[in-house]
């Protein structure tokens, strides 16, 4: 290591140096490409389904990929499989910014008063994170979808709840490690209020560990998603969603395997691709590595 | 150090644990209890089921006690609970411990089996990628961890089940026999479940071992060990993964309650009747007392899990404290 700093270590900005961190590794521009296609179709899956998803074709069933009008074939009922996944992306997407939602209103106010304010904020919240964290996550989203009654939005706000122990955990860590700063005690020592100190200094400084703990759990999200709709708990049939069009295609498996093996790429894919990144932002964020 | 400074820090660390789980289980019964607000409406309607008297409405509402005022509810779930009192479920009509205590075996016998898959699997695949840090193995065992990481069990335990169990039908796509008939069959039901069940905790094994152990292979008694002409193989097993195991027990007791959850998925597949179809089967029919009961039994087997990693903890490394 040289004595004089580089030119490039004196001119790069933390942002230029992440980005150029991330985005080094192929795997993670490949990861940001699936992440984006999956973006694309479920913002536009309306415009960009050739057919309805929910209308059958008796002349068009069981139809191979890439036959008559049908990029990803049909399936035992003739509804294009093409239409079905673009759809299903819009239910794994909507699922998954939910419940990140449902996970973040729950657990980022409660973890920023608890390192900040330490004391009995802190023992009661983490007490009850603790005793959130004891329910093994597809257990409790179960539990919950249980009582409420299987439909899409209960899966949702299920699978949000495991989340706010989560982010509460990390958020509050990262407080806590913030808090011992010098700024920060310059701030509070000129009388600046929480609040203020808050959103001003605590805020931006923990929003790089969350935001590897927001990617992985979106990969959770869709997991969870489709498996409780694979299940039944989730999304009702006909409705489409990558875990609905597993468990329809099972049965017709020895007539037409494409059914089950277009979402299980997608589903695959798309999980692969959230923790891809999470791992990518953990790397490239400049902190110590290891997941939480 | 002798044994008895050990064993006296352990209990003292075991004490301290049990201690801090009456606060935890606390909020975790209360938590539970809690769940029949969450249901829609009146719950008595609701549990009694569509089309249900008004006679059975108000027979379930004096059963589950909810007439009463709330913190006599709680009191009672709770006395109930302490005496290992789940309440009776509404599909099944038997009591809850007695259905639970039927199918644990099952799903004990398919844990289990998952469990030795993932060590099976994660450990010589964490520690051929620590050994060859950075070579062509090391990526292939990354490449193989996330995708493991990424595959849901229910897509995995599905592609088995079709192309294993169904296509070729080298081993059985459905059911579950007890041991009692036979060691061979007993196992080779469970086979398909069980690795489709333990493919995720493999990866995050053989992903915290590589990273743990790679880095404990890097440090100076290492280095000593293998100037003094200790063979490789020998250096890893014996400095190596001793200390490079420690977050992979963590590892495996997190795992434990995924497991556990997954065995909802896993068994519908399979057609056994576990406690995770129990789970489904109490889910779809909103079968409040059963789902209670589930959850409380799964919590603790997670906190039972967490506690006994935490005293392999004090074992493996009597010198620091446990978090």
């Amino acid at each position: 290591m040289s004595v004089l700093p580089t030119t490039r270590t004196v001119v790069e900005s933390p942002r230029r140096r992440f980005v150029r961190r991330f985005t080094g590794p192929w795997a993670n521009r490949f990861a940001l490409l699936v992440l984006l296609v999956w973006l694309v179709a479920a913002v536009a899956a309306p415009w960009l389904a050739p057919y309805d998803p929910l209308v059958q074709d008796i002349d068009a069933r069981r139809l191979a990929p890439l036959s008559d009008g049908h990029l990803l074939g049909t399936d035992a009922l003739g509804r294009d499989t093409l239409s079905r996944l673009l759809y299903g992306a819009r239910v794994a997407g909507l699922a998954a910014i939910t419940s990140v939602g449902v996970g973040l209103l729950g657990g980022l106010v409660p973890a920023l008063l608890a390192g900040l304010l330490r004391g009995w904020w802190d023992a009661v919240f983490s007490r009850i994170a603790d005793a959130l964290l004891s329910f093994p996550p597809l257990l409790l989203a179960l539990a919950i979808v249980g009582v409420m009654g299987p439909n899409l939005t209960n899966a949702m706000l299920a699978i949000g709840v495991v989340f706010v122990p989560r982010f509460y955990r990390v958020v509050r860590a990262a407080t806590l490690a913030v808090r011992e700063e010098t700024f920060i005690e310059a701030s509070r020592s000129i009388g600046t209020p929480t609040a203020w100190i808050l959103r001003r200094h605590v805020l931006p400084n923990v929003l790089s560990p969350l935001a590897v703990q927001i990617s992985l759990a979106f990969g959770f999200a869709i997991l969870a998603e489709s498996s409780l709709s694979f299940l039944g708990l989730g999304v009702q049939p006909p409705d489409p969603s990558w875990g609905s069009m597993l468990s329809e295609g099972r049965a017709a498996w020895f007539y037409t395997p494409w059914p089950v093996i277009v979402p299980t790429v997608t589903v695959v894919l798309t999980v692969l691709a959230c923790n891809v990144v999470g791992d990518g932002l953990s790397d490239s964020v400049g902190r110590e590595k290891g997941r939480a | 150090m002798s044994a008895g400074v050990v064993g006296r820090r352990t209990l003292s660390m075991l004490g301290r644990r049990l201690v801090a789980l009456v606060p935890l289980l606390g909020i975790v019964t209360l938590a539970t209890f809690s769940l029949i607000f969450l249901i829609p409406g009146d719950p008595a309607h609701r549990i009694a089921g569509e089309g249900a008297t008004a006679e059975q409405v108000a027979a379930v509402r004096s059963d589950l006690g909810l007439d009463q005022p709330l913190h006599q509810q709680f009191l009672t779930f709770l006395g109930n609970l302490l005496q290992g009192d789940l309440g009776t479920s509404y599909t099944f009509r038997t009591p809850v411990w007695d259905m639970i205590s039927a199918r644990m075996p099952i799903t004990i016998s398919l844990t289990v089996v998952a469990m030795v898959f993932a060590l099976l699997i994660g450990i010589p695949a964490g520690v051929l990628a620590a050994r060859r840090a950075g070579k062509w193995q090391d990526r292939v065992v990354t490449v193989g961890s996330t995708l493991g990481l990424a595959t849901p069990n229910f897509v995995l335990g599905l592609l088995l089940t079709l192309v294993i169990g169904i296509k070729f039908q080298w081993l059985p796509a459905t059911g579950y026999v007890e041991m009692a008939e036979g060691f061979w069959p007993w196992l080779s039901h469970l086979l398909l479940p069980g690795f489709a069940l333990g493919v995720i905790a493999a990866a995050e094994i053989a992903r915290q071992l590589r990273a743990s152990l790679a880095d404990v292979l890097r440090q100076d008694y290492v280095r000593t060990a293998v100037a003094k002409g200790m063979l490789p193989g020998t250096v890893v097993w014996k400095h190596g993964l001793k200390n490079a195991l420690m977050p992979v027990i963590t590892v495996v007791g997190i795992q434990t309650g995924y497991l556990l959850g997954g065995t909802a998925v896993v068994e519908t597949i399979f057609g056994i009747q576990g406690l995770g179809d129990f789970a489904v089967r109490a889910v779809l029919a909103g079968d409040l007392p059963a789902i209670q009961g589930m959850v409380v039994f799964a919590v603790i087997i997670t906190v039972t899990a967490s506690l006994v990693v935490d005293l392999t903890y004090g074992y493996l490394n009597p010198r620091g404290e446990s978090q």
